[in-house]
């Protein structure tokens, strides 16, 4: 029964691996270079804003923003303490970096 | 009978190394799934930190004075897109005067909470592997360092079943839909009594659901511990922030067969007050109600844990005012009724969140 059901794991372990790398990438993703308008950065910084009160708001008082490259490792152990999802993660970066 | 003893360990020997075999697999299958698709995403790469908090509190437990300094050093340090090796240790001093007057005296405890590995494999799971602090409920992952808690007594129920574990845990969050965010945790830990590695052989998971648009959060956690009587625990959680008002609302509630109980805490930052802005959008009130209920769980056994070993009720207010961003400082008296004896607590202190990088951190 153990054995079945840590099959079970393994095979949804590598679905949900396979299914998260091909899944599309959301457009308005940190990683995205070129900001195609200032209507575009500034409903981006907004949306960021929001996701960081409701995020970060849960727990614990907003801290000042930390220098761009602190950020990304402080959102990231974040992202593992609070499970916050990956798109909420970049968004608070690309707010708290800008 | 000692064939059949034999029989039975060598199955199980044989399954274990089966199941571990299937570990092997199950880990190695998230690490290459996510590295033949791996992409580079942030322009920016993170740098190794030093952060943690320092505090210096001052308690009073039915009119026994303590001093209680105390460290929480956290070394985060990131490689490539995926990786993060975390840590947490405690220093926490408790001195008191010995009774019949004197100078104060007492041990410093050194703890390591955590200190784990963890693989982002996708939007989906991290993997984590080493000692981690054990997901159940809220308090013990989320709210307990001293510069988060809004009240620096930990609640009655805190020792039920968290702490920290040693083994490996999947863990995630992920969008169902756009109001909707999951989360979850399943973890499995093994036995230790390797000194300031100590942890029970436990299995348990805790999943929650997060509604952005309210701020509204609620769970369900669950453990059983694999050794001695094998009991269960359950637990759940609910955390609300109202988008018209800076308030903060959350409880708890746990049950395992030693004991059980719930709190509920409310923190209000006076933002909206029209007057003494600068001082008041500084300041926040808090209260907590809490009912503790002792189950088939003995008196050293309780003190062990550090649960009550009677049924208890406590009620605390607290004030809070953050002096500076990572600086706040606290003050709370709460009232515990118990058959043992009614008491008065109180504790006054300041807490310092910092954060250095260990590296270039533009």
């Amino acid at each position: 029964m153990k054995i079945r059901l840590t099959l079970l794991a393994a095979v949804l372990a590598l679905a949900s691996g396979v299914y998260g790398a091909a899944a599309p990438r959301n457009k308005d993703s940190a990683s995205e270079p070129v900001v195609r308008s200032a209507e575009d950065a500034d409903a981006r910084r907004i949306e960021g804003e929001q996701r960081f009160h409701a995020n970060c708001g849960r727990c614990h008082a907003a801290p000042h923003k930390f220098p761009p490259r602190m950020m990304a490792t402080i959102v990231r152990h974040m992202r593992v303490r609070a499970t916050i999802t990956d798109e909420d993660m970049r968004l608070i970066l690309s707010y708290m970096t800008q | 009978m000692v064939d059949f003893c034999l029989h039975g360990l060598i199955c199980v020997h044989r399954r274990s190394r089966v199941q571990l075999w299937l570990g092997c697999v199950f880990v190695f299958a998230v690490l290459i799934s996510q590295s033949l698709f791996a992409q580079s995403l942030d322009s920016e790469r993170p740098v190794p930190i030093l952060t943690g908090a320092a505090g210096y509190f001052t308690k009073v437990d039915g009119g026994q004075n303590e001093l209680v300094p105390e460290i929480n050093p956290v070394l985060l340090v990131p490689f490539g897109d995926h990786w993060l090796v975390e840590s947490r240790a405690g220093f926490e001093g408790e001195f008191e005067r010995p009774e019949g007057g004197g100078p104060y005296g007492g041990m410093v405890g050194k703890e390591i909470d955590y200190l784990q590995l963890d693989y982002i494999a996708n939007p989906y799971v991290t993997v984590t592997a080493g000692r981690f602090l054990t997901p159940f409920g809220i308090y013990n992952e989320r709210l307990y360092p001293i510069w988060i808690r809004n009240l620096q007594q930990e609640p009655l129920i805190f020792p039920i079943s968290t702490g920290s574990s040693d083994g490996v845990m999947l863990r995630g969050g992920f969008p169902l839909n756009s109001k909707v965010n999951l989360n979850y945790a399943a973890y499995f830990s093994t036995l230790s009594t390797v000194n300031k590695f100590e942890s029970d052989r436990t299995t348990g998971a805790r999943i929650g659901v997060f509604l952005p648009g309210p701020r509204i959060e609620a769970g369900f956690s669950w453990q059983k511990k694999l050794q001695e009587e094998r009991p269960n625990s359950f637990g759940c959680h609910f955390a609300w922030q109202p988008n018209p008002l800076p308030l903060n609302l959350r409880s708890e509630y746990a049950w395992s067969p030693e004991a059980s109980g719930y709190w509920i805490e409310a923190a209000y930052r006076l933002s909206q007050v029209p007057f003494w802005k600068g001082t008041m959008r500084r300041t926040e009130i808090v209260g907590r109600a809490q009912q503790y209920f002792a189950g088939a769980i003995e008196e050293a056994e309780a003190e062990e844990y550090g649960l009550p070993d009677v049924n208890t009720q406590q009620g605390d207010f607290g004030l809070n005012f953050y002096i500076r961003d990572g600086l706040r400082a606290s003050a709370s008296y709460g009232r515990r009724f118990s058959p043992d004896g009614n008491s008065n607590q109180w504790t006054v202190g300041i807490a310092y969140r910092f954060a250095l990088p260990l590296g270039r951190a533009q």
